[in-house]
């Protein structure tokens, strides 16, 4: 029963990680049309930004106050990333909107620049971040369940993350018009909207969730110029197989990976485990092309 | 005046073409590229130098562990330059990136052969790695020193293994956990790949004949971060001890997922034969603490050779920095390649081989003997526990080398594991 449970609970801290890393995706991919392979080089940009953080902490902060660093982590890899998706997408992103296969070379080009960038400044070895005092050890709920802080903590960020997206998207002015300009561009812009402006914050803001992304890993592993590459897969399966451009869809389809490769890995092993999913996926993608959740516009049908 | 100068030039550089043109063994490409190769053999052999190559990955995943093996074998050859060189020469090395890129190691190492013309290469880490620089060795009949530790089964006359065989790591530290802890149930657990699979084999058949149980069997992707489900899969398997043949990154969030789901070193015993002092620099001493290791070599290892190793790795690299067993192998072949060469009294690589055979040197873990059959090195093996500063403390020793025995012939349980 333990097993059960226990597993249950690793399947939605998978899917919360993955759902944390689609979501600045879900946006770019999904509502903004641009494959944009330096995802993975945002997430890593705030890693190291939640790694430079923890730094000045140690050298200028009383020890004390240490167990707070992760706290100010949070905000300061979501603006460190969005300022940099900010000017990215002004230099770079916007010259390439309606043209997927561009803007597919060219942000993995950026990705591979980052990276480099980052051996450049941190060096080529992984760094490690100490995770605080009050997120190490578990919940024991009983003596064979043990629910790790971390992971609580991580479910914990991405419900708030999901509620803030959620209400940005679908209950704010800006929210509002982000979906008038991906649904139907030239109405939108007829309307009066600067679709100029809305892009470039739509895929801040995209970016910046990455950071928090990035600032999330830092508690479960080692923080290296590759670290966004492994995700990145699995986020493009989440926002493909969720379905492109909604928001619940990139829930459903988080959950559904996350809890599927669980119990496939326990079932099996680590890497039949993903092979399986994958194949589902394919499958289920032959069925429904549109993913779980397809978003009804004649703008989209095209 | 000035048309004798210049008449007395030009039939001197005329000379000196014609002249260079002999050197290049007859060859009528041209004076200009005969001037280069010209060049090339007389830093190689002549009075300017001895070219050797250090080929490792300074770029991509594999940086992490190889750069500082890099370090350590310029380390050597700046201490052997200092101290007046080879047969009176200066050792030039020829640095090379393989870019953790196997493909461009055997590129590598061809054009370090052919162009560079140097006399031996040191370099590889990944078991990739040396599988694709071997034919290219044996092609040109040149020779790798490789200083990692690997999965045995393999034994090259165009390479020396400066690393511990599986019998020099896995198979004592079987033993060791079985007998003298009286571990009776194993986990294995490794990254996919040649490595962790050829050790795993081997440790099963031993496992079978020296009655203990393997109770679960996982592999995950180089580069797999998310450990949880195999986690629950230990803890539901009870072994007495995880045989961890993991890599890399993985190693870090194995680790610290583990001590989150609230299993320390006191509870459930782990043994790692990838993980020395530098990936404990980066996964955290206190995530690491109390688990074991098993390798040749430690930063603490007890010798007078050590001591002064040490220092002057740090003086030269800095004091934060740490040794490790692959660092020690890596300073350590230069070392036995200069001895060699001196025995020899050639760079040729026929006589070296020859000279090589049975040679010792005192390295920083001990006395080490080139077994002349195999071109492995003996060694000393080590059990160790991580402690809280970071370093690691032997408590069990073989005391004496151990042999190398690549193909695992003397042991009665091994018969045909290497078909």
């Amino acid at each position: 029963m333990d097993v059960i449970l226990l597993q249950i609970f690793n399947g939605l801290s998978v899917s919360s990680i993955l759902l944390l890393i689609a979501l600045g995706l879900a946006i770019t991919f999904g509502l903004m049309k641009v494959i944009n392979m330096a995802h993975g080089e945002l997430i890593m940009i705030g890693a190291y930004a939640t790694y430079v953080t923890q730094n000045l902490f140690m050298e200028y902060m009383p020890a004390s106050s240490f167990g707070w660093y992760f706290i100010t982590a949070i905000p300061v890899s979501f603006i460190v990333a969005f300022v940099f998706g900010f000017v990215l997408e002004g230099v770079l992103i916007r010259f390439l909107y309606g043209r997927p296969l561009d803007s597919l070379l060219a942000t993995w080009g950026i990705g591979m620049i980052l990276q480099q960038l980052a051996r450049t400044l941190f060096g080529a070895p992984n760094v490690g971040v100490k995770s605080p005092e009050w997120l190490n050890g578990g919940w024991a709920v009983t003596e064979g369940l043990v629910l790790p802080y971390k992971r609580l903590f991580i479910i914990g960020l991405v419900a708030v993350c999901l509620l803030c997206m959620f209400v940005y998207i679908y209950r704010s002015h800006t929210g509002r018009r982000m979906r008038a300009v991906m649904q139907n561009r030239e109405m939108a812009s007829c309307l009066g909207i600067s679709t100029r402006r809305v892009d470039a914050m739509t895929f801040a803001v995209g970016s910046g969730i990455a950071g928090i992304a990035g600032c999330a890993l830092t508690l479960l592993g080692p923080i290296g110029p590759a670290i966004g590459t492994y995700y990145i897969i699995d986020a493009f399966m989440v926002v493909v197989l969720g379905g492109v451009g909604k928001l619940v869809g990139t829930v459903a389809g988080a959950l559904g990976i996350g809890l599927t490769n669980t119990l496939f890995e326990y079932w099996t092993t680590a890497s039949l485990g993903k092979v399986l999913v994958f194949l589902l996926i394919v499958a289920f993608l032959q069925w429904r092309p549109m993913g779980l959740v397809a978003v009804r516009s004649r703008s989209l049908d095209s | 005046m000035k048309n004798k100068v210049w008449k007395g030039t030009a039939s001197l550089l005329l000379a000196l073409c014609l002249g260079l043109t002999g050197c290049g063994n007859g060859n009528n490409e041209g004076a200009n590229e005969a001037s280069t190769n010209a060049t090339a053999n007389a830093s190689a052999d002549g009075e300017n130098g001895i070219k050797v190559g250090v080929l490792h990955s300074l770029s991509g995943t594999m940086a992490i562990s190889e750069v500082s093996v890099k370090e350590a074998e310029m380390m050597a050859i700046d201490e052997i330059n200092a101290a007046g060189g080879v047969l009176g020469k200066k050792i030039i090395p020829v640095v090379e990136d393989g870019a953790s890129d196997w493909p461009t190691f055997a590129e590598k190492a061809r054009k370090l052969i052919q162009e560079d013309k140097v006399v031996t290469v040191f370099g590889g880490w990944t078991s990739s790695s040396r599988k694709t620089m071997l034919p290219v060795f044996e092609e040109l009949n040149s020779l790798l020193w490789y200083p990692v530790q690997y999965e045995g089964l393999e034994s090259s006359p165009n390479i020396f293994y400066t690393g511990a065989t599986t019998n020099q790591q896995i198979v004592p530290a079987v033993t060791y956990l079985a007998k003298d802890l009286g571990k009776k149930k194993f986990y294995l657990l490794g990254s996919d790949y040649v490595f962790p699979r050829t050790a795993n084999k081997i440790i099963k058949a031993q496992l079978a004949s020296e009655g203990g149980e393997m109770v679960g069997e996982e592999y995950t992707p180089l580069g797999h971060t998310d450990y949880s489900t195999i986690i629950s899969k230990i803890k539901e398997a009870k072994p007495d001890v995880v045989f961890n043949t993991l890599n890399g990154d993985s190693n870090v969030a194995f680790f610290k997922q583990l001590k989150d789901a609230g299993i320390s070193s006191k509870d459930l015993t782990t043994l790692s034969v990838s993980v020395a002092e530098e990936e404990i620099r980066a996964i955290g001493a206190d995530v690491l603490e109390g688990h074991l290791t098993a390798w040749n070599y430690y930063q603490t290892t007890d010798t007078p050779e050590n001591k002064a190793f040490v220092a002057n790795y740090k003086k030269a690299y800095g004091e934060d920095r740490v040794t490790a067993d692959p660092i020690e192998a890596g300073y350590t072949a230069v070392y036995l390649w200069k001895a060699a060469v001196e025995k020899a009294g050639s760079t040729d690589v026929d006589k070296v081989k020859e000279a090589a055979k049975g040679l010792e040197w005192t390295a920083p873990e001990g006395k080490v003997t080139i077994d002349g059959e195999n071109q492995h090195i003996s060694k000393v093996v080590r059990i160790g526990e991580v402690q809280a500063d970071g370093l690691i403390k032997e408590v069990w020793s073989t005391g004496d080398p151990v042999k190398p025995d690549p193909y695992l012939k003397g042991y009665e349980w091994a018969k045909g594991l290497s078909e």
